[in-house]
């Protein structure tokens, strides 16, 4: 069943879009939010589990201090004031992936509050978010649905429960509601998101991978009639899993709103979830009882009181964070204007810079990035960010060329080994051999080849012409499928022209 | 004085996740509301400017290094299991979320 | 010679170190005397010969090396309250729900006792999930008083306190979440303690309400009480609320103590718990004791602490809502209890039904109660204003503690009542915990210590001993000295006159 949709035209004409963003992020600790079990995916079920993130009688949680750093190093990037005095409550609901029926989370004192982002939109322009919050909280485990069609949940005869996930530090990122985007909505949600994502990148607190689900965001949305200054009724939409996602469930739920809306309907307050496959959204369960969650503060944990000094030890600690890099690229590399936002739109800019910082120089760095990788991200319809390669394995093999290891060709399939997971670079390379052949004996044996298969251009040598060589260390080029150092090539032919 | 209808126990009930009988209900709701009443009387204390008190210790800022402990095996985590398949603990089909 | 099972935990330890019996004889002979009256007392609900003369064996091996003792109670049987996890025994918690399980883990009071060669025979039987005052509310049966078969043991900890006061143990261990430890002790006439909040470790202890709940010793002396806490108290980095501080000097306290003198020791007589809500005999036993402390030196001063009034109805809003949320986990999806399931049903009517079927009539009270007054339009008036009063009991406290080193009460208004008497109605029932709730509110310690018999009933009265935060010595300090005094004057340790239980089992 799909809905009815107004035209987006006609949606902004009548009605004033507000946004509220949730982005909750799995942090990358060595250990769960609350018990020693390692934060790693993709071990068998029920593997990384302990008494505690299992919700065994009598198991207590303790407090992993690295989250907590890390929640208060976000909320000092975001711009936050960090709370002199908070806790965690539980809130409890009954749900078979949360193991101990109750969610430990900071529900109303969060460790950051009132902060901004900065949010840089296609035209250059700049919009700011205002957050309201950042807390910390622990993830659920996970269900797999048997018995159904395709894994899904309705349908399914029974379930299946994997708790490796469960107390995995999250935090969870609230912006207030965003108000003055209009037209620009989707694209401010889309833009926001993507902006959080590379500030928590450079934080280096998170994989952020909203494919992988280290990084997700549920989208609210909400129309006020023209004139109005009362918020509509929201809707809150989940599921959306990657950057074009959010834009498009803004832009659905606009549209599907509009048209309640517009025949005299009324929009419930509900969770949607967006379907991926046709970009719309859908409602879920209704629930016949109201939800309570009956909050109180969590008794097993004592509050969290950071000092001044911690804080402002922390805010030491802030790297580079993305619009100061985009300053620096500015400065440093050169670049203009128009350049750097073309960078920073294909999300190059933050690769090229950890790139550089690997040691590679910023005009190979940047090179890389914009053409050979982004053909790669674009034939693969990935983000640049996404591509498996890391800004590391890239700079290796920028510096495997510069040392004369590698040509251009070599250094390609080189990269493509790595997308195609075959290992770090100097692996791929002693394995294909793709080493650039120096073994003066090898050489020598190819020079003197090809200087008998062609005696004209020998003697032309001879003669004077040195030039004429080039076309001697091409056959030998060739005849080494492009693993020979062409300097060395060189310099034996014009050896052993002259002996 | 607090008066708890059949009604509010029935919601009580499937807020806590109890199947309680129709004896029951009426059970609790007579004497949930003889314990209301009683418990009732903290509400003559005046203490309006009074700080809540959660945590009898007075202990802030307790952490764990972010170092990894060995936890369970597998075969521990789903030894207390009514029933598992394929590692994961088995049970019956979940309604969905929200 | 005294029967070995009439001997003090501290006398055992001496004469298993000194190799002049072994913990293997020590163990089989309580294990004899447990075969012989738990059948009439049901206090253990799980038994494992075979393990604890195992442990004792390996605590005799290490002595005839000539190892150390492990601890000054090496060798000695204890028995575990069903609350704390053990890998080799099942944990219930008296309740139907957990029937049968067995924790993948050891409690840290568990792990401590077991480093300790402390010799753990069983599991006691408890009030479901530690709640209620009489043991009536386990699933598996009540346990009975030893002074008279007909009366309750008191509870949650009943289980614990009636293998004390029956030797079949010279030690026990009990939790005290709003009296479960002292209120037992009272009506059996032992030694019952409540640390210090967060003087013993509550990983591995199945949670009633975390913020109150708190394991501790139960003995026939004061001073088989300090080494036991000695034992099982300390910093625990698993428990975010342990207190990262040395075990207050107990054992030396009560050492101390025995000497009988009190002189300078200013003790606080509570206004608030000699009112007329007391049975009389306990009433007179309770002036009597007072009257014992001043003859030892001790200056007595009369206490007011207002808020100690609504300290009743503060827990029985505080407790029940934390333990609405702890036991939310018990729904039959991971372990324990599952009921209902079919394969047409969900796992939200599963889960319904298996905890309908798990726990008992007390526990689906509290929960619901506890659900009642954390819900969002009732929060401030119930569970917000208990946690007000909760501040107002430890400034109450903290003025009294400014003028007396201690202060003292009646640790239950009445003795042992009739099994089934008050079952029917909560409140009755709630009202035995009215003087030892105070001290769970305020984290503080405090034990009960027994003062006689009442003279309306013959049965055990406890005397209550508060002591600040941290200062768990200054308690047993008083309570050894009124001990020695007490047993002085009557010739013997009161419980030493409890019933022959294995006339009465056969
Ligand atoms: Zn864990």
């Amino acid at each position: 069943m799909t809905a009815a949709l107004m035209d987006y035209d006609e949606v902004l004409e009548r009605f004033e879009p507000v946004l509220g963003l949730e982005v909750h992020v799995e942090l990358s600790t060595a250990t769960k939010m609350f018990c020693g079990c390692a934060n790693v995916f993709g071990t068998p079920p029920n593997t990384q589990v302990c008494p505690t993130c299992l919700g065994l009688p009598g198991a207590l949680p303790v407090l992993n201090g690295v989250a907590v750093e890390s929640a208060m190093r976000i909320g000092l990037a975001l711009n936050c004031s960090i709370a002199p005095w908070c806790r965690f409550a539980r809130k409890n609901y009954f749900y078979p992936d949360m193991p101990k029926n109750f969610q430990t989370s900071q529900y109303d004192e969060p460790i950051a509050v009132n902060g901004s982002l900065a949010v840089e939109l296609s035209g250059g322009s700049l919009f700011t978010v205002e957050i309201e919050r950042a807390h910390m909280e622990e993830d659920t485990g996970k269900s797999l649905h048997v018995g159904g069609s395709d894994g899904r949940i309705h349908g399914a005869s029974h379930s299946l429960l994997d708790y490796n996930r469960a107390g995995v530090p999250l935090i969870e990122v609230v912006t207030k509601p965003i108000e003055g985007a209009e037209a620009r909505a989707p694209e401010i949600a889309r833009a926001y998101v993507t902006a959080l994502r590379d500030l928590l990148r450079a934080l280096n607190v998170s994989d952020v991978r909203m494919d992988q689900g280290s990084m997700r965001c549920d989208a609210n949305v909400s129309l006020m009639p023209r004139g109005s200054s009362t918020f509509g009724t929201r809707t809150e939409t989940k599921n959306v899993n990657s950057l074009r996602s959010v834009e498009r469930a803004v832009r659905y739920e606009m549209c599907r709103q509009g048209a309640v809306l517009a025949s005299g309907g009324r929009i419930v307050q509900e969770t949607r979830h967006f379907d991926e496959a046709t970009a719309s959204t859908s409602a879920g369960r209704r629930k016949e009882t109201s939800e309570d969650y009956r909050y109180f503060p969590e008794p097993d944990l004592v509050p969290i009181a950071p000092s001044d000094d911690w804080v402002a030890r922390l805010r030491t600690t802030l790297p580079e964070l993305p619009w100061q890099r985009r300053a620096r690229a500015k400065t440093e590399w050169g670049l203009s204007d128009l350049e750097l936002r073309d960078l920073v739109n294909a999300g190059a800019l933050d690769l090229i810079a950890a790139t550089v910082d690997a040691g590679a120089p910023a005009a190979e760095a940047r090179s890389w990035w914009v053409s050979y990788l982004s053909q790669q991200a674009n034939s693969r319809g990935v983000e640049l960010a996404d591509l498996p390669i890391t800004p590391a394995q890239l700079a290796r093999v920028i510096a495997l060329v510069a040392e004369g290891a590698l040509t251009n060709n070599l250094a390609r399939q080189v990269v493509d080994g790595v997308l195609a997971k075959e290992g770090e670079p100097d692996e791929i390379v002693a394995a294909h051999g793709l080493a650039v052949v120096s073994d003066d004996a090898a050489l020598t044996a190819a020079v003197e080849q090809a200087l008998a298969a062609a005696p004209d251009v020998a003697e032309k040598i001879r003669g004077g012409k040195v030039a004429a060589a080039g076309a001697i260390v091409g056959a030998v080029m060739k005849a080494t499928g492009g693993q020979a150092n062409a300097q060395r090539v060189r310099e034996l032919v014009l050896a052993l022209v002259s002996a | 004085m607090p008066t708890i209808s059949r009604d509010e126990v029935a919601h009580l009930a499937r807020l806590a996740r109890l199947a309680v009988t129709e004896e029951e209900l009426d059970l609790f709701a007579g004497q949930l509301e003889v314990i209301l009443t009683s418990v009732a009387r903290v509400g003559e204390v005046a203490a309006a400017d009074i700080p809540p008190t959660s945590h009898a210790v007075g202990l802030t800022d307790v952490f764990r290094a972010d170092v990894p402990r060995p936890g369970l095996t597998q075969q521990q985590a789903l030894s207390g299991a009514y029933a598992t398949e394929d590692g994961r603990f088995r049970v019956p089909r979940i309604l969905d979320e929200s | 010679m005294t029967r070995l099972t009439r001997c003090s935990a501290a006398e055992l330890a001496a004469r298993i170190h000194a190799q002049d019996i072994t913990a293997v004889e020590v163990t089989r002979t309580h294990l004899d005397r447990i075969a012989a009256v738990d059948p009439a007392l049901h206090a253990f609900l799980h038994l494992d010969g075979p393990a604890a003369l195992a442990a004792a064996a390996a605590v005799d091996d290490g002595l005839r090396r000539g190892d150390p003792p492990a601890s000054p109670l090496a060798g000695v049987p204890l028995a575990l309250k069903d609350v704390f996890t053990t890998v080799d025994m099942p944990t219930t918690c008296g309740s139907r729900m957990l029937q049968g399980w067995w924790p993948p883990y050891d409690a840290t009071v568990t792990r401590k006792l077991r480093a300790a060669g402390v010799v753990i025979v069983g599991k006691t039987n408890m009030d479901e999930f530690a709640m209620g005052s009489s043991t009536e509310n386990s699933a598996y049966g009540p346990t009975r008083n030893p002074w008279d078969l007909d009366r309750v043991p008191g509870g949650s900890g009943g289980g614990s306190a009636a293998a004390v006061a029956a030797f079949e143990v010279p030690l026990a261990i009990g939790t005290d979440t709003g009296g479960s430890i002292r209120q037992p002790s009272a009506v059996t006439g032992t030694v019952g303690v409540k640390p210090t909040y967060g003087g013993v470790s509550r990983y591995g202890l199945v949670a009633f309400s975390s913020s109150l709940d708190q394991g501790g010793p139960v003995a026939r002396t004061v001073l088989d009480a300090a080494l036991l806490h000695e034992v099982i108290g300390g910093y625990d980095p698993l428990d975010s609320t342990s207190i990262d501080a040395p075990v207050p000097p107990v054992v030396q306290a009560a050492r101390a103590g025995a000497t009988g003198d009190l002189t300078g020791i200013r003790v606080g007589v509570v206004s608030q718990f000699r009112g007329d809500g007391y049975q009389p005999g306990v009433r007179r036993a309770f002036e009597v004791a007072v009257s014992r402390l001043r003859e030892l030196g001790a200056d007595i001063v009369e206490v007011s602490c207002p808020s100690f009034d609504h300290a009743l109805p503060a827990y029985y809003l505080i407790a029940p809502s934390e333990c609405s949320s702890n036991l939310a986990r018990f729904d039959g999806m991971r372990y324990g209890l599952r009921v209902g399931d079919d394969g047409g049903r969900s796992a939200e009517e599963v889960m319904s039904l298996t905890r309908e079927a798990g726990f008992g009539p007390e526990v689906k009270r509290r929960i619901m109660l506890g659900t009642y007054a954390l819900s969002a339009g009732y929060y401030d008036a119930y569970y917000g204003q208990a946690q007000k009063v909760r501040t107002l009991i430890i400034r109450d406290f903290a003025a009294a503690f400014d003028q007396v080193d201690v202060l003292v009460s009646p640790t239950t208004p009445t003795t042992a009542f009739r099994i089934g008497e008050r079952v029917d109605d909560p409140m009755a029932m709630y009202l035995s915990d009215l003087c030892t709730i105070p001290a769970n509110l305020a984290g503080n310690a405090a034990l009960s210590v027994p003062a006689g018999l009442s003279d309306d009933d013959g049965l055990p009265v406890g005397l209550q001993v508060m002591a600040p935060a941290l200062a768990d010595d200054r308690a047993y300090r008083v309570a050894a000295a009124y001990e020695a005094a007490r047993d002085d004057a009557d010739g013997g340790p009161l419980v030493q006159r409890v019933p022959d239980l294995e006339v009465a089992a056969r």
